[in-house]
């Protein structure tokens, strides 16, 4: 198991970095862009990711397990926020009958 | 640390609770379970302890801002009566997601780590997306929810993304390690490191609903139900504000320079946007709504000061304005509930029907405004204060005062459409016993503060 970290090394950190601040622009600019709420979550979820992908990398950069642990945390917590989005979108589906986030505009000032 | 566990447990076990038939034993529980856990809170007070790994540290920062807080449920939760007399099937589930929002919110005063911090603002906004879209065949709460569900997850990838860069150049999560390794660099920092406090200050920023992040709050505030609204804009800010402030403080002190600009700039627009944005709104629950926000920027006042007197201010700015915010919105819920409206007109002729709530929210609407002799105006009194001990930041303090004196405008109209306006119709508003017990509280509260505000200053 202590080759993965070396693996890992052989690609330098900038690499790690570069392609996850990509990722995580993708998903702010879908989330800014697309009007489907699926979508938009499916965004969310991709600069959730970025930000696990950037923490793997850097963990076994600096051969610290904590950010490993930290990787942990975002993915239950990332889980919960899925099923608690879900069931939102779904609930709101069964009002609206579509999951198009310009559809819901009741309250604006 | 006994709070964190107390809570999670009692959660649980008002889960389990709610399978009875009979629902008239929650409330009671419920509350009994608060005050448990507020007397159990206090006992770690003057006895700092540290668990997990030192990932948590009880202090009496965390013990005092928990006190609050659950005081705050505490006092809330006598309004949700309405759902008992309904017989609401969810009930148990509603005080047990408070319950649970509340043991984020404990961790989001008492973190060491900021693995902590992230994990408590997460415990407490997944709570929240449920209740605020609870009423579920509404289509308003169906909105609040979904907006503040992909705004709040969106900012919480920012937060995070944030969180990371930090750790890259830091190369530690553990808030005291950070603010270290600030001072080893002297105070030279990457560019890395720039980026990550920016994306962590718009994070936080978001769940206090600070402006420019503002955006969400008056909708969601407006669409959920006024219980969950009021928690909300209680309990989330003031946990929120205190967690901010615990960060700055330990992690951030030595790049003072780098993010002060950014606040200031924050903080000025969060008041322009929070005052005169309620100054043109028709609803009062909207009203209050916006005023939460600019109760965001005097707490973001005494973050900037950044002195010996910030956290006390915070404290004491927390209890007030929790107090007198319970109190409209509490006033609110009952008179929007049985006049089906929460615009301004829905208060005509209130002083006359009911005297006993024009009075409690003539009280709220005064501290809310900061007028002497409630506790809204010391609070407002200490924060300035603890800006003027730098004296070139007097400027700001003209903008809050004058921008204070735009708020007396929006608060007195409900004080004058319940006074001045003739009623439309003499119903009496029922107020619940629970109910009544609590407004009256809430207004000694607010009063006793207001002629010994040494009473909670002077803890920190």
């Amino acid at each position: 198991m202590n080759q993965i970290p070396e693996v890992i090394r052989t690609i330098p950190l900038e690499y790690y970095l570069f392609f996850s601040t990509a990722l995580f622009t993708i998903g702010v600019i879908g989330v800014l862009t697309r009007r489907n709420a699926i979508v938009i979550f499916m965004c969310i979820e991709l600069m959730l990711n970025a930000v696990n992908l950037l923490l793997t990398a850097l963990a076994s950069y600096r051969a610290d397990a904590s950010a490993q642990v930290f990787v942990f945390f975002i993915m239950a917590v990332a889980a919960a926020e899925v099923c608690v989005g879900l069931a939102i979108i779904v609930m709101t589906y069964r009002n609206i009958r579509s999951t198009d986030v310009q559809l819901l505009n009741y309250l604006k000032w | 640390m006994t709070s964190i566990i107390l809570l999670s447990v009692f959660g649980i076990a008002n889960l389990f609770i709610g399978f009875t038939k009979s629902k008239r034993i929650l409330l009671p529980l419920a509350l009994l379970f608060l005050i448990v856990v507020f007397g159990v809170n206090l006992l770690s007070w003057n006895d700092t302890q540290t668990y997990f790994n030192n990932m948590i540290t009880i202090d009496n920062y965390a013990v005092a801002f928990t006190g609050i807080m659950v005081l705050t449920t505490l006092l809330l939760i006598p309004f949700s009566q309405r759902y008992v007399e309904e017989g609401d099937s969810n009930l148990a589930e509603y005080y047990s997601l408070l319950l649970f929002s509340l043991v984020g919110a404990v961790m989001m005063v008492s973190y060491e780590n900021i693995i902590m911090l992230f994990v408590g603002i997460e415990i407490l906004s997944i709570a929240m997306y449920v209740v605020a879209g609870s009423n579920k065949k509404s289509l308003r709460s169906n909105e609040a929810a979904l907006k503040y569900f992909l705004m709040g997850s969106f900012f919480t990838g920012i937060l995070l993304f944030g969180i990371v860069l930090i750790y890259g150049a830091t190369g530690t999560f553990n808030i005291t390690e950070i603010g270290a390794a600030q001072i080893a660099t002297d105070g030279v920092m990457s560019s890395m490191f720039i980026l990550g406090l920016l994306m962590v200050v718009i994070g936080i920023s978001f769940k206090i609903s600070a402006a420019p992040f503002h955006f969400w709050a008056p909708d969601v505030y407006e669409g959920s139900p006024t219980f969950f609204t009021a928690f909300m804009s209680t309990v989330v800010k003031t946990a929120g504000v205190a967690a901010f402030f615990k960060l700055m403080a330990a992690a951030f002190a030595a790049s003072y320079a780098a993010w002060f600009p950014t606040l200031i700039a924050i903080t000025v627009l969060t008041l322009v946007v929070g005052n005169i944005g309620a100054v043109v709104q028709s609803s009062a629950k909207r009203m209050l709504a916006y005023s939460s926000i600019s109760h965001a920027g005097y707490l973001l006042m005494s973050l900037i000061a950044f002195n010996s007197n910030s956290a006390s201010s915070i404290l004491f700015y927390s209890l007030s304005y929790a107090s007198a915010s319970i109190a409209a919105f509490g006033v609110l819920m009952l008179v929007a509930d049985q006049k089906g409206s929460d615009k301004y007109e829905a208060f005509n002729g209130l002083g006359k029907s009911n005297p006993l709530l024009a009075f409690v929210m003539t009280v709220a609407m005064l501290s809310l405004a900061g007028i002497p002799l409630t506790a809204g105006f010391f609070a407002k009194f200490f924060v300035f204060s603890a800006v003027l001990e730098d004296p070139n930041m007097l400027w700001l303090v003209v903008i809050a005062v004058i921008l204070a004196a735009v708020g007396i405008y929006y608060y007195f109209r409900v004080v004058i459409a319940m006074y001045m306006q003739p009623a439309t119709n003499f119903e009496k508003v029922r107020v619940g016993s629970f109910a009544s017990f609590t407004l009256i509280f809430i207004t000694v509260l607010t009063l006793l503060l207001g002629i010994a505000p040494a009473l909670i200053n002077d803890l920190l």
